[in-house]
């Protein structure tokens, strides 16, 4: 079980948490102004990157708050975890 | 009863003043306090101790530790008390232990299936997957039984376990593994940092191989007391947990350790409601590992006969158990630690006919001549006698070869470091040529090994290594650094190092095909040749056709020595064949561990209502939604479902009915931005819904698909009371708090869950009205006060009340939202009023036929997430003149539009008397091969008096009045295409 530092609660076991796929993906303003396109690879579309992969966390159990970490895919080690709105951190390699 | 004939007169742990009784295949044999069942049965010659797995070939105890193959053994306590496939060398002796051997039928002496060993030249590796291919039909009924017959180890216990299993939860700085030399010192010198340790192993007694080092000094003092100072000095730090009879099973990420620890097994009678065991979870800032290493056997023809073990074995039941494992003893050897055993062994007055090495001549081969041993070097090994037991050995040396008799064989290959645990927690293992030994190399979690686990074999280096490890972690989970302690001074007699053999050893007769490599699983040499001979060069594929290092070996005996069977026949050198997976548990742990209190009632717990205990009173049948117990339907006078259910349905229509729909999502929206939430997040649009009035909403997820519904009240300009189906309630929520969190936190909109907070009394019927009214205050319900579709703050019975004037049944209704503490006393009240006018109390699926009747959809079962609003009937419920709303670009996609699409339709069968399917497909006359739609609700309506079914049809609403059919095993059965709606198609019912 991953130990999941939430930015608001601190350091709490996985098992508090929900996952909620890739992060950063926002919503488009005016979807009506897309093509099915661009509508398809904002639904679709995502990233399954091997290694750092910014994604979204809830912590349900709870602050119930959502934010985003950076995990490792191949360690499943949080390198960060940061704020809605907030960037990606940068993190050395 | 037999006492114990191979016992030593003095020496070991054990204590001799308590005697310890118990039996094993029926028969009665004694014990000391202090032994285990492996070592009691050697104490009294007993060696045959279970049949093997596939060639049913007799077996003998081969270890002491975890690393046992061959000792699986029952222990009953009582009927619901007994425990498969334990490892004899690691149960705990406790007076009137009742143990039986596995795998014979009937008995070890005399087992029938050992037919097998003489036909076993038919079974080699993958036979199941050769012969068992054809006929197809043959498996199902000839073969999977016989073979499940025969197959598996143990027998499952019948009755349910009546022994409890506690869990604990455990941080801590430095979480040590092992308490062998590198262990003890690394918890001593993480402790002296001030660090919170654990320190765990697996056997009842801390001190690993120092419990038999009888011919070893530390620090100018016998190993023994200095290991009791040792212990001593650990138990009297507050800072230190000591966990013995504690095995680490597993490494799981973010140093997150599983710990079993036994609690009561070694004891005769445990007091009433203590746990059996208890799962440590063990978040540990740093690990050590300091698992040890595990001697290999050696690979020759016929080595797994009774009598056949490990050399360290030997001597640990010699120096511990004060047991001798023979009395004329023949030691092969590829590793220094063969002489050591033969100096031991001879030193107690046992006879070692000969120690034969495979490996040339030597230092130490010198020092045993002259000490009077017999020492065979360059010795090839080529067989074994012996039926039960283990008889003779045949050796050649010099080119001489000689037969010697003996009544135990001991093998010593060398030592193979445990890197299990280091392995499963995805660290890297780097081959050490000198070694010959895959060793950790590079971590992937915060831990360490120390000694003989990462190759550190003699004992010195091994303290020395502990204490680095244990000084280094605590200073890494942020501790001050303190300087390494000087290396203890240890006199070992005779020491050993690295080294021995890999692969199978030198024999002059290679013709003679069972050399063991895998003694739990009956893998031999010859399998895994076959297996590299037939193509499989991954050891993960040899590993599986073969089934080496299955099972509760693990890898532990069996895995280098497979290794080097195929490095060799496939010319590669060991690192290139690489190495299998180690997996969790390290040595199997009891499901009751693993499960604790999460059994019965908490395994799953059930959601009740504040009408829950009335259903029951009232003899409802229950049935699961969700963790939900829901009322199904109320049957009297020994009804069956379909009675109660016509009669539940007839007594709506005609008079009066209640249900209790607690279960029913709510969520209060409240906020300046409400309304605009509710516009964006549903299709529908919510702007003009005046204060008052509730609205049917129905929610798409963003790909356009219909994702939940429910009645929507507006309570205030800012305030909105939202249902959602039972099972959607809580994705619902979690839906709207993720758009509201991440994409709309301009919207100043609080969300609150009241699923709980309210009791929700459904009064449905024409009598509706009369039933409630008398117990309302301040709300006037006449039509045109509160109107189909209303909502208001209220009072009944003296409570605090929102009504909805809605209907779910198509006719008059209510449903009637209390806090659920007066839920109880509400529905009562509300019952006893109802009495008057034929009131029935319906279930969910008189609920379902009524809704049917009427063509409303049940998210889930009209609905599959590939249903639009459209295709379910439902687009008028859009709000066109939005911009926008969840799912709304969705549903402008080519595909969303297709007029082919399936549409919500009704069905009614030629013979009325016919219920079709849920789930039926649906095709046409012409073209029966191509499905067009399914069935997804069918009832027999008692107020229409015929069957009835929805369904989900391409093209549906353009074939009405079409024929379809639907195939079924017994004939098509011919359907007419309808409008969904099938009673009351105006809907004046729910306007009176």
């Amino acid at each position: 079980m991953l130990i999941i530092p939430c930015p608001y609660c601190g350091e709490r076991p996985e098992l508090e948490f929900s996952y909620g796929g890739q992060a950063h993906i926002d919503r488009p303003l005016a979807p009506s102004d897309l093509s099915d396109e661009e509508w398809n690879s904002y639904l679709y579309v995502r990233a399954n990157p091997k290694g750092r992969h910014a994604e979204r966390w809830r912590h349900i159990h709870g602050c119930a708050r959502f934010f985003n970490a950076v995990r490792d895919t191949r360690t499943d080690h949080i390198l960060a975890t940061y704020k809605v709105g907030e960037p990606e951190p940068e993190i050395p390699a | 009863m037999t006492t114990g004939h191979f016992r030593t007169p003095s020496g070991g742990r054990i204590d001799r003043s308590r005697p310890l009784r118990f039996s094993f295949d029926g028969r009665s044999y004694s014990g000391f306090e202090g032994d285990t069942v492996a070592s009691a049965l050697l104490a009294n010659g007993v060696h045959l101790v279970g049949r093997s797995f596939k060639y049913h070939r007799p077996r003998g105890i081969m270890g002491a530790g975890p690393d046992e193959p061959n000792a699986l053994i029952g222990v009953r306590r009582d009927q619901g008390r007994y425990t498969p496939n334990l490892l004899a060398t690691q149960t705990e002796l406790y007076d009137g232990l009742d143990a039986v051997s596995q795998n014979r039928h009937p008995s070890l002496e005399k087992d029938r299936m050992a037919v097998n060993d003489r036909f076993s030249r038919f079974i080699p590796a993958g036979f199941y997957y050769k012969t068992f291919m054809w006929p197809r039909k043959a498996w199902d009924r000839l073969f999977e039984p016989r073979i499940r017959a025969a197959a598996g180890l143990g027998i499952a216990p019948s009755e349910s376990d009546p022994d409890s299993y506690a869990q604990r939860y455990a941080h801590c700085d430095v979480l040590v593994i092992g308490a062998g030399p590198a262990g003890l010192t690394a918890a001593m010198e993480a402790a002296k940092s001030g660090a919170q340790i654990i320190l765990c192993d697996d056997r009842a007694a801390m001190g690993g191989s120092l419990l038999a080092a009888n011919q070893v000094t530390i620090d100018g003092a016998p190993a023994a007391r200095w290991l009791a100072g040792m212990l001593d000095s650990l138990a009297g730090m507050a800072n230190v947990t000591l966990l013995p009879r504690t095995s680490a099973f597993g490494y799981y990420p973010h140093n997150w350790i599983g710990l079993a620890q036994k609690l009561t097994d070694h004891l005769a009678d445990a007091a009433p409601g203590q746990p059996r065991e208890r799962l440590w979870q063990v978040r540990a800032k740093q690990v050590v590992i300091a698992a040890g290493a595990i001697e290999r056997p050696l690979v020759f023809p016929d080595n797994d006969r009774p009598g056949i073990m490990l050399a360290d074995a030997a001597r640990t039941y010699l120096q511990q158990y004060g047991v001798e494992v023979g009395r004329k003893v023949v030691i092969v050897a590829a590793h220094d630690n063969g002489y050591r055993t033969a100096h031991e062994l001879k030193d107690a007055g046992i006879d070692i006919a000969a120690i034969a090495d495979i490996r040339g001549d030597s230092p130490v081969a010198a020092r045993a001549r002259q000490a009077g041993l017999r020492v065979l070097t360059n010795a090839a090994i080529d067989g074994t006698t012996g039926k039960l037991r283990v008889a003779s050995i045949t050796l050649t040396s010099g080119g001489k070869r000689e037969t010697f008799a003996c009544d135990a064989v001991l093998m010593a290959g060398g030592f193979t470091p445990s890197v299990h645990l280091f392995s499963q927690s995805r660290g890297k293992l780097m081959w050490n040529e000198d070694l010959q030994a895959y060793l950790p190399d590079q971590s992937a979690e915060a831990e360490r090994s120390a000694g003989a686990c990462r190759g550190h074999f003699a004992l010195d280096e091994a303290l020395a290594d502990g204490a680095e490890a244990g000084r280094s972690a605590a200073e890494a989970a942020g501790y001050p650094f303190r300087p390494a302690i000087i290396p203890l001074a240890c006199a070992v007699a005779h020491p050993v190092g690295g080294g021995g053999h890999i692969g199978a050893a030198p024999t002059s007769d290679p013709s003679r095909p069972k050399a063991f490599v895998d003694w739990q699983n009956d893998v031999t040499a010859a399998d895994i040749l076959l297996a590299a001979r037939e193509g499989f060069l991954s050891i993960e594929h040899v590993k599986r056709y073969t089934t080496t290092g299955m099972a509760t070996d693990q890898g532990k005996l069996s895995n280098i020595n497979a290794l080097g069977i195929v490095a060799e026949a496939t010319g590669r050198t060991i690192p290139e064949v690489g190495l299998t997976t180690f997996r969790a548990p390290y040595t199997p742990i009891s499901f009751g561990t693993l499960a604790g209190r999460a059994r019965r009632d908490l395994l799953d717990p059930a959601r009740i209502t504040a009408i829950n205990d009335w259903a029951i009173e009232q003899g409802a049948v229950f049935e699961d939604v969700g963790n939900w117990k829901r009322a199904h339907f109320f049957p009297k006078n020994g009804e069956d479902l379909h009675a109660s259910v016509a009669r539940e349905c007839l007594a709506v229509r005609e008079s009066v009915g209640i249900f209790d729909a607690s279960t029913l999502g709510k969520i209060e929206i409240v906020g300046p931005d409400a309304a605009e939430f509710m516009n964006r997040f549903y299709v529908n649009a919510w702007t003009k819904l005046g204060v008052g009035k509730c609205r049917y909403g129905v929610l798409l997820r963003e790909d356009g698909f219909v994702l939940d519904d429910g009645v929507v009240g507006r309570l205030a300009p800012d305030r909105f009371h939202v249902t959602t189906t039972t099972s959607g309630a809580a994705r619902v929520l979690g839906m709207m708090e993720d758009y509201l969190q991440t994409e709309w936190s301009d919207l100043d909109v609080w969300l609150t869950s009241t699923t709980e907070q309210w009791s929700v009394i459904a009064v449905q019927g024409p009598k509706a009205r009369e039933v409630i009214e008398p117990l309302v205050q301040g709300l006037d319900l006449s039509p045109d006060a509160f109107p189909h579709m209303s909502i208001a703050d209220a009072r009944i019975c003296g409570v605090p009340m929102r009504l909805m004037r809605v209907s779910f049944t198509g006719e008059l209704g209510f449903e009637v939202n209390v806090p659920s503490g007066y839920g109880a006393m509400v529905w009562q009240a509300i019952w006893e009023r109802g009495q008057a006018h034929d009131m029935v109390a319906y279930g969910t699926e008189t609920m379902h036929v009524l809704r049917a009747e009427k063509g409303f959809i049940i998210i889930g079962q009209e609905t599959d997430g590939t249903v639009t609003p459209d295709d379910a009937g439902l687009a008028w419920a859009i709000g066109k003149a939005k911009p926008d709303f969840v799912g709304k670009r969705s549903l402008a996609r080519p595909a969303m539009t297709d007029p082919d699409r399936k549409q919500l339709v009704g069905l009614l069968t030629r013979d009325p008397r016919i219920v079709l399917e849920e789930g039926a497909q649906i095709v046409a006359p012409a073209a029966e091969d191509r499905s067009i739609g399914h069935v997804t609700s069918a009832y027999h309506s008692s107020v229409l008096g015929k069957s009835i079914a929805l369904a989900m049809v391409r093209a549906g609403r353009a074939r009405l009045g079409e024929r379809l059919e639907v195939p079924m095993p017994g004939g098509s059965i011919a359907v007419d295409v309808v409008a969904p709606v099938f009673f009351d198609p105006k809907g004046d019912r729910v306007n009176v």
